[in-house]
């Protein structure tokens, strides 16, 4: 309470956001909505896909205009015509996917655009690089500025995003899932900067699903729904169900929905799978209407060993029983054709094409059932895309925008139904609620029940352990591109996973 | 349980389209591009008395014919993200192995055979490059464009191949009133069979692109190349497929070019391979890949060579007719671009 209390003293807003409103072609995506932040402290800003974060962020951000509002920065009204001008206004932002330049050096990175400059205008190299070794150890990051980016890792590279957050003299940093990409004790190190932040004066929006990081790290939050301010105010004073509330509309249960099935003959065998790098001697064979989680830490070798089922990538050794009969899957079409198909970890890289319509990606990989002899039915590619978009409850202004348009959890409906459009047999989820809100997530794990119910077989590769405990039949774990065992349901606990995944005794 | 889908509520209903068909119509770039045709049509009749005879006009699709079924080729591959640099060196190879077939003594049948095989060989030889071996075509074909014309700068040197038989003449300089069983309908007697086969090919590749789960292919492809692979789509087979159509378009334009010029040097068709990219583009098709469409690269075509015939009725030089060219393309493509921005700066 004692941090509460701070902030109820100092209840000066730092930054204001008033009635802010913008749409696009066919979409509110805000309307009329109010948010604060505050200096030395956190907020959380919560809502479903579509709820119209990103648009916030992107308007905080200078990369839109909205249609109405006002910001309000110290008491003056500001307006920010381009991204530059929110910068110099000390606000900067650490996005999802980071943009960051692979080929130029850490400090490059950093002073990107404002890099300090000697008295010709050129680039004064040495005071670049002692100035971003300044920051990276006032984050403590392991960095050297020399490094070039593409030799870090997913989570070093967060860190020279928020080093680059930092440089530019910020006083409003927005953290849009910033936790997505990192592990557990990489979490951990974050928290510790955003408290340091927090010392500094700075106001943090921060953006993210998970209710527990939000709790450990926030004071304040604010709740959008469908592009509308639902409520706002102190976390210590409000309970995680009153947020849920507030987020969807109604309650949603937190017990994962699985169904018990009735588990039937073996589907697919799959002996001795090897892949000269990547995976090693993976066996297991998956039944009918039963739910397979494929745990394990990034890096075990768990989706590339997907991507040789469903033959992107080729196995060195090993054999694959279908039904009984023995199959070779030298391609995706082969795969598609058997009746084994892959949801993507990476949505937005391999799951669709942002730039196409909606109906055209639901039909993408199975022209074959609304094509005659090769020529296109658009009228039966409508019907077919209306059909699978009604059954995920899809949001979307129509089914000829582009899938770009959509949220992330509508984005991954699209990816999903046009597998069940190839009525497989196995469905393969790589990360299958990855970046989705609650709402959507719980929406894809029931459905997940209800395809194990109808006998489909589901390989579901997750990160997210109460995830993994609460949807899997059987649990296989793999360590460092090998099995280290399979688990049943009843004997299934989260201590255990986390042994057999990290290798501890 | 009360989870989201156990709620069973009424799905909601989701238009198939936003706008209607009038509205896409109006907003769209080939709706300008028809604006420019009619503009420059209309110009050219007011500036010369002799650009609305038949015949004259005619003799004008000469100008874009030729070069538009390469361009259609180069349509789908553009759009998958691909080029092809060695479409006038394959021109030139066609071209001159159809000369020596020609001085051997082989007939019509046989030599519009060579051209056709050459230019399909040369296509697969750089779509194996670039589907089987990963190479990036704008590489693969700079390089095959001077290897295809070295070859024929070899074989020819100084010297010209003519000499082909009477019946060849047709493809290129044919009119479609020579044909027996072409209906006789007045004022069609002027039609060529280059421009006949201009429609044909446009409607065939129109088809392809638009209609077909091949030309879905080509979109996905362009616009994402690993979304399509992850949805089961062949990727390189359909670029093989892609490179082979081009070259068998390019040796179908060396037929009616060497058709209509009756004899062939190495230099035949020096920097067609230009002109084609630039029809595609103007026609509306994202050099990036992912987008356009022939009907779009149709009125390009026709836009070029009504540019092309109205400046050389006015007898302006040639190099300023390429001036031309380049600054429509330029400003056809800065024109909405520039629109938009205006119209973003407004508040609404």
């Amino acid at each position: 309470m004692s941090v509460a209390q701070a902030i109820a003293q100092n209840s000066t807003p730092l930054l204001e956001m008033r009635g802010i409103s913008k749409s696009f072609p066919g979409v509110k995506a805000l309307d009329s909505v109010d948010i604060a932040l505050y200096p030395g402290t956190v907020t959380a800003l919560i809502g479903e896909n579509g709820a119209g974060k990103s648009t916030l962020v992107k308007i905080l951000t200078g990369i839109y205009q909205p249609d109405g509002g006002e910001i309000i920065v110290e008491g003056e009204p500001v307006h920010f015509a381009s991204a530059e001008a929110a910068i110099r206004n000390g606000i900067t932002a650490i996005h999802q996917e980071t943009v960051l330049f692979d080929e130029l050096s850490v400090a490059e990175n950093i002073f990107l655009g404002h890099a300090p400059r000697n008295r010709l205008g050129l680039i004064n190299w040495g005071g670049m690089n002692a100035r971003a070794a300044a920051l990276l150890t006032s984050i403590d990051a392991p960095v050297s500025p020399y490094m070039r980016l593409k030799d870090l890792s997913i989570a070093q590279r967060h860190l020279v995003a928020i080093a680059r957050a930092l440089s530019v003299e910020a006083r409003v940093v927005i953290m849009d899932e910033p936790t997505a990409a990192l592990s557990y004790k990489e979490v951990e190190d974050l928290f510790r900067i955003i408290e340091r932040l927090k010392r500094q004066g700075k106001a943090i929006l921060f953006i993210s699903h998970k209710f527990d990081e939000v709790y450990q790290i926030a004071e304040r939050f604010a709740v959008f729904r469908d592009g509308r301010s639902i409520g706002a105010g102190l976390l210590a004073q409000t309970s995680q169900d009153e947020i849920v509330r507030m987020m969807v509309g109604r309650s949603v249960d937190h017990v994962f929905p699985k169904f018990d099935v009735a588990i039937g003959n073996t589907v697919l065998k799959v002996s001795g799978y090897s892949h000269p790098t990547e995976f090693n001697d993976i066996s297991f064979e998956l039944r009918r209407g039963e739910i397979l989680g494929l745990y394990g830490l990034v890096g075990a070798g768990r989706s590339e060993f997907c991507q040789s089922l469903f033959g992107i990538t080729h196995p060195s050794a090993g054999s694959l029983e279908l039904e009984g009969r023995l199959i070779e899957i030298r391609s995706p079409a082969d795969a598609v054709a058997a009746g084994i198909v892959y949801v993507p970890e990476e949505r937005s890289r391999h799951g669709v094409v942002l730039q196409m319509p909606i109906f055209q990606n639901f039909t993408m990989a199975t022209l074959g059932r609304t094509t005659r002899a090769g020529f296109l039915r658009e009228a039966e590619e409508f019907a077919l895309a209306r059909r699978y978009a009604e059954r995920l409850d899809l949001r979307a202004a129509a089914l000829s925008v582009p899938v770009g348009t959509l949220s992330g959890g509508n984005q991954q409906k699209v990816v999903i139904g046009k597998w069940l459009a190839a009525r497989p047999k196995v469905i393969i989820l790589d990360e299958p609620t990855k970046g989705i809100d609650i709402g959507s997530k719980a929406a894809v794990h029931a459905f997940m029940s209800e395809l194990a119910g109808e006998g489909l077989s589901v390989l579901m590769v997750s990160s997210e352990l109460p995830e993994v405990l609460g949807m899997s039949d059987r649990v296989l774990v793999m360590r460092e591109g090998r099995m280290a065992g399979i688990w049943k349901r009843e004997e299934l606990d989260a201590e255990t996973l986390v042994r057999a995944a990290t290798g501890n005794p | 349980m009360s989870t989201l889908a156990a709620e069973k509520r009424p799905p909601r209903h989701i238009p198939d389209k936003l706008s209607t068909p009038a509205g896409r119509l109006l907003g769209s770039w080939e709706t300008l591009l028809a604006a420019v045709a009619i503009a420059i049509f209309t110009a050219n009749s007011l500036a010369s008395p002799h650009f609305l005879d038949p015949w004259n006009l005619s003799d004008a699709t000469y100008n874009f014919t030729e070069k538009a079924m390469i361009a259609f080729a180069m349509t789908l591959l553009i759009i998958s993200g691909e080029i092809d640099l060695s479409v006038a060196a394959i021109i030139a190879l066609a071209s001159t192995a159809m000369g020596a077939a020609a001085q051997a003594g082989f007939q019509t049948p046989a030599l519009v055979g060579i051209g056709l095989s050459v230019g399909l060989l040369c296509g697969a030889f750089n779509g194996l490059l670039v589907a089987r071996f990963g190479l990036p075509s704008i590489v693969v074909t700079i390089g095959t464009m001077s290897l295809f014309r070295g070859i024929a700068q070899i074989v020819l040197g100084d010297q010209a191949y003519g000499g082909y038989p009477s019946s060849f003449a047709w493809f290129g300089q044919g009119y479609m009133s020579d044909f027996p069983w072409w209906p006789t309908i007045p004022g069609f007697e002027v039609v060529t069979f280059e421009m006949v086969a201009f429609v044909v090919f446009a409607l065939l590749f129109g088809i392809l692109l638009h209609r077909t789960t091949f030309g879905r292919w080509i979109y996905a492809i362009g616009n994402n190349a690993f979304a399509a692979q992850f949805s089961g789509i062949p990727v390189q087979r359909t670029k093989f497929i892609l490179f082979l159509l081009t070259g068998l378009m390019s040796g179908v334009a060396a037929v009616c070019l060497t058709s209509r010029l009756g004899s062939t040097r190495h230099t035949i068709a020096v920097g067609w391979e230009l002109e084609a990219i630039t029809m595609a583009v103007l026609g509306g098709v994202s050099i990036l890949g992912g987008s356009g469409s022939i009907p779009g690269v149709v009125l390009a075509a026709i836009v070029m060579g009504l540019v092309t015939f109205g400046l050389g009725l006015l007898n302006v030089p040639g190099i300023i007719m390429s001036i031309f060219i380049g600054l429509l393309l330029i400003v056809v493509i800065a024109l909405p671009i520039v629109v938009r921005r205006i119209r973003s700066r407004t508040p609404a």
